[in-house]
């Protein structure tokens, strides 16, 4: 069974991130970067297939500059077999992420892609499902349980107010939640040790554009100060005069 | 201009006037079953949004799970969690878990947009014509062969008026329904949980509030032992009134309350939940 996994490159989700004062970008200078944490989980499920099943073949794939090198090297480093870095400048929207992963899905012909559900950068939450739905391929969003027999995938997926279960034909594609799995440590040295296995680089292979494009940003709607309270009496009469009780 | 409303619940049918005016745009509702999976929706939908400038729908996981599956039949122009319109090809919404907010401008049309209520009026009243919904039956793929709906007594998280929420340190379960429903019980209010809470087994996930979680904008928030993450505040920045209930003085929870209570919650929740 093969398996694709898109890995994207993001500020560390634990940092503090400000935007340049004029609100055309944000700071990046001296913030850590990272792999997605859903990104990390999808590894980490492939990963745990392959050690079920040593005929499972994993190749990650990440678009973007050439420092997310760093991050491929990380998820050969937790047990994939082969990376492929899409290197390009341009800007991307989750549109042409899709339409630059379809092609590399075309090229592979993988048996299941597995991706997170959104990246802690941007929070849109929509590739996983827009590739699935240029492949035409069945998708199993929010997985908190997958599961392989030949041909088929099983996925426990999180909703709005429960869990279901989704029988899968492959090929499909499943976006993971954060409670799939706890993805492994990995120390430097493993890091090093993976700098062996193959990475190829090559450009685009689509010459689509955004269709959406980001103007600027600005800071969160400033909440009012507020105040600590003494006791619980305090707190019920502050909320009463409040009248939020 | 005309935009359609996707509705996955009867309660999204009264938030598509708000945003439609400021789209200025007409709108029309077409509802999704239940049972109908993302790619047979998103599939019957498309068959749907022909002359429609905007196909929106209420922000949900299960809105996520079709309506981006649709943009990509559709190879439209999408954006997520749209918090504000200022014009009606500029969009505003967090990101970040909600640290800071971009400005998107759509280069394209149509649009597919999932949007967050609270920055919307919701109107009753506006209700927009109704598209029939016909599925298209094609063979997918998918099938569901289990489904575990945890209906509750509580009003639903993402419409409630008044929340409780509570983290890790509630420690099982029975302590955790004890203490936290038991005042939300009391305020007739809905019951949340932080990540740590949920992934130790002390609520289940669809209490999750926060960045990956459900977003929610009661008029009453109380949180009982939560720190106060990013990830967390990202859920809760939109309610009116935040309570902050923590025996650790410096705990970051504090910066966001509108009142907060250093004491320890074991002693304090009860007395409140006995005295409200
Ligand atoms: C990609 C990603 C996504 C995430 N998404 C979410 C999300 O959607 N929602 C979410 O909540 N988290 C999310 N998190 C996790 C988040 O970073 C925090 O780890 C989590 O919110 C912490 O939960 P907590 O406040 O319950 O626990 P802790 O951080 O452990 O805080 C417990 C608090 O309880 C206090 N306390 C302890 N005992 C008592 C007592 N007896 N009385 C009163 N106070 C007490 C402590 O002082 C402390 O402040 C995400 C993380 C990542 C990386």
């Amino acid at each position: 069974m093969k398996i694709l996994v898109p890995v994207k490159r993001v500020i560390d989700p634990y940092a503090k991130v400000k935007m340049l004062p004029d609100g055309s970008g944000l700071d990046v200078a001296s913030v850590k970067f990272d792999i997605n944490p859903f990104d990390e989980i999808a590894v980490e499920e492939a990963v745990k297939m392959k050690e079920r099943d040593p005929s499972v073949s994993i190749t990650v794939v990440s678009i973007g500059s050439s420092d997310a090198e760093e991050q491929l090297r990380k998820a050969l480093a937790m047990g994939a077999d082969e990376a492929l870095l899409i290197e390009t400048s341009d800007s991307l929207d989750s549109g042409v992420v899709a339409a630059e992963l379809e092609i590399v899905v075309r090229q592979l012909g993988p048996d299941l892609v597995i991706m997170g559900k959104q990246a802690t950068d941007d929070d849109r939450n929509q590739a996983g499902q827009m590739l699935a739905a240029k492949l035409g391929w069945p998708q199993a969003t929010f997985a908190c349980e997958v599961s392989c027999s030949p041909g088929r995938v099983t996925v426990v997926r999180e909703t709005d107010n429960g869990e279901e279960t989704l029988e899968l034909t492959t090929p499909c594609l499943v976006t993971t939640d954060l409670r799939l799995n706890e993805p492994r440590y990995i120390a430097l040295p493993g890091i090093i040790k993976a700098r062996s296995k193959p990475l190829s680089r090559r450009p685009r292979g689509t010459s689509g554009q955004p269709k959406t494009r980001i103007v600027g940003y600005q800071p969160p709607p400033p909440r009012p100060p507020g105040r600590k309270v003494a006791s619980v009496d305090e707190l019920i009469a502050a909320l009463k005069e409040r009248g939020a009780l | 201009m005309k935009a359609l409303l996707v509705a996955f619940s009867d309660s999204d049918r009264s938030l598509g006037g708000g945003i439609s005016a400021k789209l200025g745009a007409d709108f029309d509702i077409v509802q999704v079953p239940t049972s109908e999976l993302a790619d047979s929706a998103a599939h019957s939908l498309w068959s749907l949004v022909e002359g429609y400038a905007f196909v929106l729908a209420s922000s949900s996981m299960r809105a996520k799970d079709v309506m981006a599956r649709l943009a990509g039949l559709m190879d439209a122009a999408m954006v997520t969690d749209v918090t504000e319109v200022t014009a009606p090809n500029r969009f505003i919404r967090p990101i970040l878990a909600g640290t800071l907010f971009e400005l998107v401008e759509t280069l394209s049309s149509p649009v597919v947009l999932t949007f967050r209520p609270s920055g919307f009026e919701s109107n009753m009243a506006s209700e927009g014509s109704q598209v029939a919904y016909s599925g298209t039956a094609v063979e997918r793929g998918a099938v569901c062969t289990g489904q575990d709906v945890r209906s509750s007594a509580r009003p639903d998280l993402s419409q409630a008026k008044r929340i409780v929420s509570g983290g890790r340190p509630l420690g099982d379960k029975e302590t955790f329904e004890k203490v936290i429903g038991g005042l939300a019980d009391k305020l007739s209010g809905a019951v949340g949980a932080t990540r740590a809470a949920v992934d130790s087994g002390i609520a289940a996930n669809e209490l999750q509030v926060g960045q990956t979680g459900k977003i929610v904008a009661p008029d009453l928030y109380i949180a009982a032992g939560i720190s106060g993450s990013t990830q967390h505040m990202a859920g809760i920045k939109d309610s009116k009134c935040i309570v902050a209930i923590n025996k650790d003085p410096d705990a970051p929870i504090f910066e966001s309350a509108d009142f907060g209570l250093v004491a320890d919650l074991f002693e304090a929740v009860p007395e409140f939940t006995s005295k409200v």
